[in-house]
């Protein structure tokens, strides 16, 4: 049975947690009993039964009533199965909102017909744009609190289009619900007799799973090269996860930037048919003809289809999660692909706020802002256009230890040079001349050759 | 590409993704379903080969035949198997059989001997596949990466793991505080004194391991099939403390049978293990003080 990542976002208390328990409920997707023993810890605590208890199945959650991080719930329609993602609402747990999201395939978002668009609905919009989730449905819940009325589902549904429009966001499917009494969850109520859309279980069943395309040219991030000497196995193995188009056995490959080539000998793997080709989404990994020496991070292409951008400066949209504000000119570590290398932040274009209007001129990003910004990177990376590749076009920042932020790019900007770059450190210097001399790397695999023959057998 | 296609190619990049960040990376063996599974995927990810150590707590309650197999496979897989124990626990019998309640007994046998022979404090007891003799490890390195087969469909605290989750210097998690995890980028980066645990199998279902189970014909414990007598283990554990289920499924296809249409459609699979049920929340407590 196929199965579809999907989140369901928005602001604290709009009933986020209500709405999934009550679908696990409705489609009989709960474990035997599980219904049973969530009421009657109810009745022991002397607390009225919800939908949402069904979900908070951290003791310290129940405490506080909030969900603090994305829970994974199965739960199955008559077509597919689905693992959502109940995104917490509350401010200080954005991390794990954006954390759950970036795993979705599509998003329902949700909305309190009596509050009203709240801050987060914006952010969260927002965050959904930013992380390329396009299957946006928005639910308008507690229609019950505003007595079913089409004025109140209307007005609401004008104002949070104009918002989304302003993202670049194009939805038109609003669903009025109710998700405590069950309404437009699995089938019509009489208590909208003007809706005639899709309802929630509906919508979900119409969303696409993200399908991988046929003809796009082969990607392949080179996560790292095996050779298991020790147990007596002599092949080199350039291991990786396909994330666009087909290799064949005997096609040129190119590693960027690094450049090197050479033709692809075997497709390598363990327990199956022999392999002569992989394609996208396949954990893979092959022999080349010649053995090259390239680094962990390198994207690998075929020499007879278009080559991955390569620069060490890009222009960005940006989220930032950290506890200290992102700051320019501060070392940083980018990851993108299988790529690491130490980064900075050049300049911020400007600071995109959910509420106000953006704003120019800010010397920092804080936390839960989102930002456009210029960076650059001390290393050469091979790069996409989120547009283009969203695999190779999305990037992480880590600051000391954690993931921070996360962000897409949405320009590849001409190379900086060192003699050009005034606030390069020394190390960068050193780094970056190691990283393209040919002559120091010749020697330096000289020397190992030497001193480690059997990694080299 | 079907869902276990899908499933496997996910596990295998981040196993892969573990290998290479962690200098120190070791797999947890429980023996059982799940972990096997992890181990299968492993000899995918790396072409043939395991390579890192596998730890598996021998509580000396596990059932015999678990203890069988485990030094089985070692054997066949050239594996490099670690095995830890709370020894001082055992001599002074502070076990549930003498009398202790199960959940300190977890904490001991389990929890405890796993925390010490992770960070080195205890010695470890290894196999070694190339010598093919058991060695004794005293003051050994701790491991600053740990893979677990945790599944999130098991139990409520488990489906607010993530990936890559940070142990804090007691071993200790704490949900809330845990840092994003985006797309397929992780936590690589570690503070000295800390660890990391990596769980290949979150997304992974019970009735996904079944069917992976039988699609690669992985050499699962027997203890999981009925044996003639009308009965197997759903989830495999110390014995005074886990109970098999009444089933005559002799396979993985009459295991998956029997979850999607027949007799454990929509029972929960702990239901045979006692600890789970002493009082609200105990699992996530156990959790929280680096139970798996």
């Amino acid at each position: 049975m196929q199965r579809l990542n999907i989140v369901i976002t928005g602001h604290v208390d709009h009933g986020k947690s209500t709405l999934i328990g009550r679908l696990l409920a409705d489609t009989d997707s709960l474990p035997q009993g599980k219904l049973e023993s969530v009421k009657k810890m109810c009745e022991n605590n002397a607390r009225p039964f919800e939908y949402a208890f069904l979900l908070d199945a951290l003791a310290d959650e129940q405490k506080q009533g909030i969900t603090i991080d994305s829970a994974r719930v199965f739960f199955q329609s008559k077509i597919r199965e689905y693992i959502i993602i109940d995104a917490p609402g509350h401010i200080e747990f954005l991390k794990n909102m954006i954390s759950g999201a970036s795993r979705a395939e599509a998003a329902l978002l949700l909305i309190d017909a009596k509050e009203g668009v709240a801050e987060n609905s914006k952010r969260h919009g927002m965050l959904l744009s930013l992380l390329g989730i396009k299957q946006v449905a928005i639910v308008v819940n507690k229609m019950d609190l505003v007595n079913f009325s089409e004025i109140a589902f209307t007005k609401l549904k004008v104002e949070y289009s104009e918002y989304l429009a302003t993202l670049g966001i194009k939805s038109d499917i609003f669903i009025p619900i109710s998700a405590r009494e069950g309404v437009n969850l699995i089938e019509h109520s009489s208590s909208t007799p003007w809706y005639k859309g899709p309802t929630v279980l509906e919508i979900l069943d119409s969303f696409k799973s993200v399908e991988e395309k046929e003809n796009d040219d082969f990607r392949m991030p080179l996560q790292d090269v095996y050779k298991f000497t020790r147990d007596n196995d002599d092949r080199r193995i350039y291991a990786g996860t396909v994330t666009s188009g087909e290799l064949n056995i005997g096609d040129e490959v190119v590693f960027y930037p690094s450049l090197k080539r050479s033709k692809v000998a075997s497709i390598e793997s363990f327990n199956t048919e022999v392999k002569t080709s992989v394609k996208e989404s396949e954990a893979v990994g092959f022999t080349l003809e010649t053995q090259i020496y390239v680094r962990n991070g390198d994207v690998v292409a075929r020499a007879d289809q278009s080559a991955p951008k390569v620069s060490n400066r890009f222009e960005a949209n940006l989220f930032w999660l950290g506890a200290k504000p992102l700051e320019l000119d501060k070392p940083y570590k980018i990851k993108i692909g299988s790529a690491q290398s130490t980064i900075y932040l050049e300049e911020i274009k400007r600071v995109i706020d959910g509420d106000t209007l953006d704003r120019a001129d800010e010397p920092s990003v804080g936390r839960h802002e989102a930002a456009c910004v210029v960076f650059r990177v001390h290393d050469l990376l091979a790069m996409e256009l989120f547009a283009e590749n969203q695999k190779l076009g999305r990037f992480v920042i880590v600051d000391e230890f954690d993931i921070a932020g996360g962000g897409i790019i949405t320009e590849v900007l001409e190379q900086y040079t060192t003699r050009r770059t005034k606030a390069l450190h020394v190390s960068d210097v050193l780094v970056d001349k190691a990283s393209t001399s040919t002559e120091f790397e010749e020697e330096l695999f000289a020397l190992l050759r030497k001193h480690f023959p059997h990694q080299f057998n | 590409m079907d869902h276990l296609d899908r499933l496997e190619a996910q596990s295998i990049y981040i196993l892969r993704e573990a290998y290479r960040s962690f200098p120190n990376l070791a797999m947890l063996w429980s023996i059982g379903k799940d972990s096997t599974v992890l181990l299968w995927l492993t000899r995918k990810a790396f072409f043939g080969h395991v390579p890192y150590p596998l730890v598996h707590i021998d509580t000396a309650f596990k059932i015999p035949e678990m203890i069988k197999y485990r030094d089985e496979i070692a054997v066949q897989w050239d594996l490099n198997l670690v095995v830890g124990q709370n020894k001082e626990a055992l001599a002074k019998g502070e076990t549930f059989v003498n009398g202790l309640d199960r959940l300190s007994c977890c904490k001991k046998l389990k929890s405890d001997a796993l925390k010490y022979t992770l960070d080195g404090t205890w010695a470890r007891r290894k196999w070694n596949p190339y010598k093919k003799v058991w060695e004794d490890e005293l003051n050994g390195a701790p491991y600053t990466g740990v893979i677990v087969g945790v599944r999130a469909d098991e139990e409520g605290s488990r489906s607010k793991e993530r990936v890559f989750s940070a142990r804090d210097e007691k071993s200790e998690w704490d949900a809330s505080t845990q840092p994003p995890e985006l797309w397929n980028q992780y936590k690589t980066d570690f503070a000295p004194g800390t660890h990391v645990r990596i769980h290949p199998l979150l997304e992974w279902t019970e009735l996904n391991i079944w069917e992976y189970i039988e699609r690669e014909n992985i050499p699962i414990i027997s203890l999981y099939f009925d044996q003639g007598n009308g009965k197997r283990y759903r989830s495999l554990g110390c014995f005074p403390c886990t109970a098999p289920v009444d089933s005559v499924a002799r396979n993985p296809k009459e295991i998956i049978e029997e979850l999607t249409s027949g007799k454990f459609k929509d029972i929960a699979e702990r239901s045979g293990r006692a600890q789970d049920k002493d009082g609200g929340g105990t699992l996530e407590r156990l959790r929280k003080e680096g139970y798996m």
